[in-house]
């Protein structure tokens, strides 16, 4: 199939591109940035799944992240655990809890969904703040050791930059396989009208907490990358802020588009890193001229691009495509 | 219900009751569909017939009675459960996948019968393509029963409601149901798509599947079915053969009463 063959070229081509960037790109701060908007998009990846793809909706994914990074803080500096082990005991910890939740939660729809979402990644987070004994609380735990892989360490930007993306581009294979599969069509007609997908035979409850579960697992896996790339970890970055903030990567870069997450990510990340300087010159105590800015953003899509950044150009070369062919 | 000479019937009702608060929808219905005949459901606009359907079909849960579908009961099983049971239905209003193809809707018409999970998709396993390939197949085979097949790869709430329905038959039929509910089927068909819908439900029972059709207009269902009932104000009033039911005098008050009242 012709789409196939598209997709495979895109993947190789983004493949190269990975590998070129730190090439090209070669000063730590740069570096940093790509590390950062990695671990977005990966967490991303598993929220376009989610919400682009079956339609439902998280507003609090950053517990996921937060519950995946704790986990590798609190087993490798409290227990010395190994930190690969530390970080699929995050993901199976974040399973678990996802299941939990997702299955009472997802039977929500709309408005009621959204605020339940809201409501746990809000609890969650006073858990990481209130819980000082396993936490460290607000003062969170510092001292995280470094990923090593096969004796190297992954202490640079470099390092973790192909960790984290490699992570992505996996991310990113598993989502164009199931996008075309009979899980994915069963996901969007999910999205599409749940009775209908019910009548076929679909287990909507289930594939709702499935999704569910895979965004989470996907989550706690760049929560752990996170933690280990600052060496620390704190509440304040898995609370309701960067939850909103993911929505709007989500929003922004494409619904039910596997380039969605990279390029929304991409997008919102280095908006941030422009807007910060210029919220410092508003005012120099850090005015936080970029949660206006994507609230903003997030208007703007919802109006005028309400399926996001990739769709919308794909659903375009579509349209061209057949104006060609017709014309 | 003709107690034809084909033993069991394969869907029965009895005592099918649904309220909804104060409102009696539908009010002790028996029913019986017996196997390989053609079996319609009439009545006026608000006689219960499309809350039978969702009742048949899992989609709402019934205040009273039982249904049973061979020897099982299906009353206040899940949707999910009931279509993998083997019925399929269509709705009145169209529920087509937006944002897929003809083709992939009626490709989740054959979830049933395929079995490839999300974990499994994900890792890129090779039997997943592989069961997709098959599957293509018989939706494709599907598509060309309602003469879609040029159309599989248009965007399907693009197409004409004539076809919209159609496709949503075939994403019935691909399910290869014992039981099809078709809910209005001819509704907004122009004369040339009914004659062929006529001819393809007629086609249904030698290929193993008993349709169920519930229609307002009578004309599509006195050429082709076996068994006709008709419902009024949520109760069954007449059913039998359909040259016999056309005659009866409850059945025509039954419309009559609504043309006056229309007036």
């Amino acid at each position: 199939m012709a789409r196939k063959r598209t997709t495979h070229i895109a993947l190789a081509g983004f493949g190269v591109l990975l590998l070129v960037a730190p090439l090209v790109v070669r000063q730590p701060y740069y570096q940093s940035i790509m590390v950062v908007i990695g671990i977005n998009a990966l967490a991303v990846a598993g929220l376009n799944l989610l919400m682009g793809y079956a339609g439902q909706v998280s507003l609090g994914h950053a517990a996921f992240l937060g519950i995946g990074g704790y986990a590798s803080a609190i087993l490798t500096v409290n227990h010395g655990i190994n930190p690969w082990l530390a970080i699929l005991a995050g993901v199976a910890v974040t399973c678990v809890v996802a299941w939990i939740i997702g299955v009472p939660t997802l039977r929500l729809h709309g408005h009621y969904l959204a605020i339940a979402t809201l409501g746990f990644g809000i609890i969650v987070n006073i858990v990481f703040v209130e819980w000082r004994g396993l936490t460290g609380g607000q003062s969170g735990i510092a001292g995280l050791p470094e990923l090593r892989l096969a004796g190297i360490a992954l202490d640079s930007h470099l390092r973790l930059y192909l960790l984290v993306w490699g992570c992505v581009y996996l991310a990113t294979i598993a989502t164009a396989n199931i996008q075309h599969s009979r899980a994915g069509r069963a996901l969007r007609a999910i999205s599409s009208s749940e009775i209908a997908a019910q009548t076929a035979g679909i287990n909507t409850g289930r594939y709702k907490v499935q999704v569910f579960v895979l965004s989470a697992a996907l989550a706690a896996v760049a929560g752990s990358m996170r933690v280990h790339y600052m060496s620390f970890a704190n509440p304040e970055p898995f609370g309701f802020a960067y939850s909103i903030e993911l929505v709007v990567m989500a929003v922004l870069g494409g619904s039910g588009n596997v380039w969605g997450p990279v390029v929304g990510a991409g997008a919102i990340t280095l908006l941030t890193e422009v807007l910060q300087p210029l919220g410092k010159m508003v005012r120099p105590s850090g005015a936080e001229l970029h949660v206006p800015a994507f609230g903003l953003i997030l208007v703007l899509m919802l109006i005028f691009l309400p399926r996001g950044v990739t769709t919308s150009l794909a659903l375009l070369t579509q349209r061209l495509r057949g104006a060609r062919r017709a014309g | 219900m003709a107690a034809a000479a084909n033993g069991e019937a394969i869907l029965e009702t009895v005592g099918l009751t649904k309220r909804f608060g104060g409102l009696v929808a539908v009010d002790t219905v028996d029913l019986a569909v017996w196997p390989n005949r053609i079996t319609a459901i009439i009545g006026p606009n608000g006689a219960g017939k499309t809350t039978i359907f969702n009742m048949l079909s899992g989609v709402l849960r019934p205040t009273g009675g039982t249904i049973r579908f061979g020897k099982r009961r299906i009353d206040g099983a899940p949707a999910y459960v009931i279509a993998r049971l083997g019925i399929a239905r269509t709705f009145q209003n169209v529920q087509l996948f937006e944002g897929m193809s003809v083709l992939e809707n009626v490709m989740i018409g054959r979830h049933t019968r395929t079995r490839a999970g999300m974990m499994a998709a994900a890792l890129g396993l090779p039997g997943v393509a592989r069961e997709d390939r098959t599957a293509r197949g018989a939706c494709m085979e599907a598509l060309a029963f309602v003469g879609l097949a040029e159309r599989a790869n248009d965007d399907a709430v693009s197409l004409p409601f004539g076809q919209q329905r159609l496709a949503e038959v075939a994403r019935a039929l691909v399910a290869e149901p014992r039981l099809v509910l078709l809910d209005e089927p001819a509704a907004g068909l122009n004369t040339h798509e009914r004659t062929g819908l006529a001819a393809m439900v007629s086609a249904l029972p030698e290929r193993g599947i008993t349709p169920l059709l519930v229609d307002h207009d009578m004309d599509l269902v006195m050429d082709i079915s076996h068994d006709v009932a008709v419902l009024n104000h949520g109760r069954k009033i007449a059913e039998g053969p359909p040259r016999q039911v056309q005659s009866d005098p409850r059945v025509i008050e039954a419309y009559l009463g609504e043309e006056v009242a229309t007036c």
